[in-house]
């Protein structure tokens, strides 16, 4: 096994427990912890596929900006240790059905496209800066720019939220 | 053992590297203390800390081994893994953020190896990206401590200090995109060499000069998010005692305090390389008589070193101070003598008499600013900061694009 190779499953570890115990932590801000190391892992395994750029913008955006303002807002909130109600009656056995038909649904999926993946794991040129914003403002300027828009719309509504219930 | 080294020597080299740095991150911090307290106390007409040792030399280490033996009790209702956590975090975050920094351009020839000052790969292409990322989760060390504590101080101090996080690195980011744009690169040794264009303009080729809205925004946002004055509110004592560090004690406290001046010594590692050309010299580089000028501070540094420590009557004085004169002296004299050794000294010496102005600057803001009030630091943050620095990247990508348009050089 190479060097990479343990670096993949020791990231890929990581982030599955990291997710599994988000679920299982009951207070909010162990959960959110969790989710940071999830997100910090997922950069860690971006890395390792040569994707400098995505890998730190997704420390940056997810990491730094999204996760500090869901600790923020839990601290402020100053939310407590979460009361359990009773469980969902889709936790029992269904909830394990569709868990297992999800799991053999993306494992067929990434078996049947084998090369694919391979070759989307190696896109080196393609994942440098230049490349993603050639992406970005060449090929894709149109999506791009309405999906800028929509979060403007969406900046917007909360801007409107907020000033009514100051009125 | 032999080929073992021979095949991992790359290994070898970073973590001896690593070693060095941080031995020698954890002094200059330690003696950042002392030249704070002495700056400050100048700036007020005292004499700041000068019992312990000459000039009160030895007043770092006895702050240290006082961290050591102090007791370390653990408050009753804290959230204890966060609360370990917090300090761990945040110091890890800071020192990591160095190992980003290069602090020259050329490599020591050592072993049939080139090695490089820094630590980082010479094509990390993210590097300004990575220290984002790095400063980004900063904010966690001073939340969480804040949070874990249990305590209602801290828990303000945290909550002002990662809204103030979170509202300057905006404005932190938006800054730097002048510089990036201007020198088509995240590498930190491509904006600085972006800068060497022109070496017979010295001082005037570096960013400073087209980048100076983004520099001010830069540096100002860059105190905010290091907590400093006049951006300390988080830590206002006279509002919340301590801050987010009130329940920390010892060694505890004492990580805190090291992250701090870390973050400080990287900020101004980044000033210095984003805006003041890193390690390339004020001069133009046919002014080759300024290569003695390391010589000319150092000789007579270290000769008064020598008569000043004659004066006293102690071991530190009568034996250290003089030895440490006569090295600096002996490496002055040694520059002089040996001029490949003094043309390979010249980068980091630029780049670290840059880096201790900006320190001195951070110490001198805090001997005579007073401290922000909430309302207006988040003004100030949201609508001076951020705004210049939006204006500042449109400027420069309309100069830049004149020049490809019209073809000036």
């Amino acid at each position: 096994m190479s060097t990479p190779h343990i670096v993949f499953f020791v990231l890929a570890a990581l982030a599955v427990i990291g997710a599994i115990n988000l679920i299982l932590q009951k207070h909010p801000i162990h959960s959110a912890l969790s989710l940071i190391v999830v997100m910090v892992a997922l950069a860690g395994l971006y890395l390792l596929m040569g994707a400098e750029f995505v890998a730190a913008v997704q420390i940056i955006v997810y990491g730094g900006a999204i996760m500090v303002l869901f600790v923020f807002v839990i601290m402020l909130l100053n939310a407590g240790v979460e009361e359990h109600t009773s469980l969902s009656k889709l936790a029992g056995p269904p909830g394990l059905l569709l868990v297992a038909a999800l799991a053999a649904f993306v494992a067929a999926t990434i078996a049947k496209s084998g090369a694919s993946v391979q070759a989307a794991a190696q896109t080196g040129a393609l994942s440098s800066t230049k490349g993603i914003s050639e992406m970005f403002f060449k090929d894709f300027v149109y999506p791009f720019e309405l999906t800028s828009f929509l979060i403007l719309v969406a900046i917007l509504g909360a801007v409107v939220l907020a000033q009514r219930e100051k009125n | 053992m032999r080929a073992l080294l021979a095949t991992n020597a790359e290994l070898v080299i970073t973590i001896v590297k690593i070693a060095l740095l941080l031995f020698i991150v954890l002094t200059v911090n330690a003696y950042l203390t002392w030249f704070e307290r002495k700056v400050v106390a100048h700036i007020q007409s005292r004499w700041g800390p000068h019992r312990v040792g000459p000039h009160g030399l030895l007043q770092p280490l006895a702050d240290g081994l006082k961290f050591f033996f102090k007791e370390d009790p653990t408050p009753a209702g804290v959230d204890k893994f966060v609360y370990y956590l917090a300090p761990l975090l945040a110091l890890a975050l800071a020192l990591t953020s160095i190992a980003i920094i290069p602090f020259g351009p050329d490599a020591i020839r050592l072993f049939n190896h080139d090695i490089y000052l820094g630590i980082a790969p010479l094509n990390l292409n993210i590097g300004v990206l990575a220290l984002f990322a790095i400063t980004a989760l900063g904010v966690y060390g001073v939340a969480l401590a804040g949070w874990s504590s249990n305590s209602k101080y801290p828990l303000l101090g945290g909550l002002r200090s990662s809204a103030q996080m979170i509202s300057y690195e905006l404005a932190l980011t938006m800054s730097v995109v002048g510089v990036l744009l201007m020198a088509g690169s995240f590498n930190l040794r491509d904006i600085i060499n972006a800068q060497a264009h022109h070496p017979e303009w010295g001082i005037f080729g570096w960013n400073l000069w087209p980048q100076i809205l983004g520099f001010f925004c830069f540096f100002t946002a860059a105190v905010a998010e290091t907590n400093r004055v006049p951006f300390d509110l988080p830590e206002a004592e006279s509002e919340l005692v301590a801050g987010f560090h009130t329940e920390y004690a010892s060694f505890k406290f004492a990580m805190f305090f090291i992250a701090e001046y870390t973050s400080m010594i990287t900020v101004s590692c980044l000033c210095t390389i984003m805006f003041f050309g890193g390690w390339l010299s004020p001069f133009p580089a046919s002014w080759t008589f300024t290569h003695y000028l390391p010589s000319v501070i150092l000789i007579p540094f270290g000769l008064w070193v020598i008569m000043d420590g004659l004066r006293y009557e102690t071991v530190f004085g009568r034996i250290v101070l003089p030895g440490v004169g006569t090295a600096l002296t002996a490496l002055g004299l040694a520059l002089i003598v040996l001029p490949k050794f003094n043309n390979f000294i010249q980068p980091p010496f630029w780049f670290l008499s840059k880096v201790l102005v900006f320190l001195f600057i951070y110490v001198w803001m805090r001997g005579t600013l007073p401290r922000f009030r909430y309302d207006q630091l988040m003004a100030f943050g949201w609508k001076l900061l951020l705004p210049i620095s939006i204006v500042n990247v449109v400027l420069t990508s309309f100069v830049i694009l004149a020049k490809m348009q019209w073809g000036h050089p």
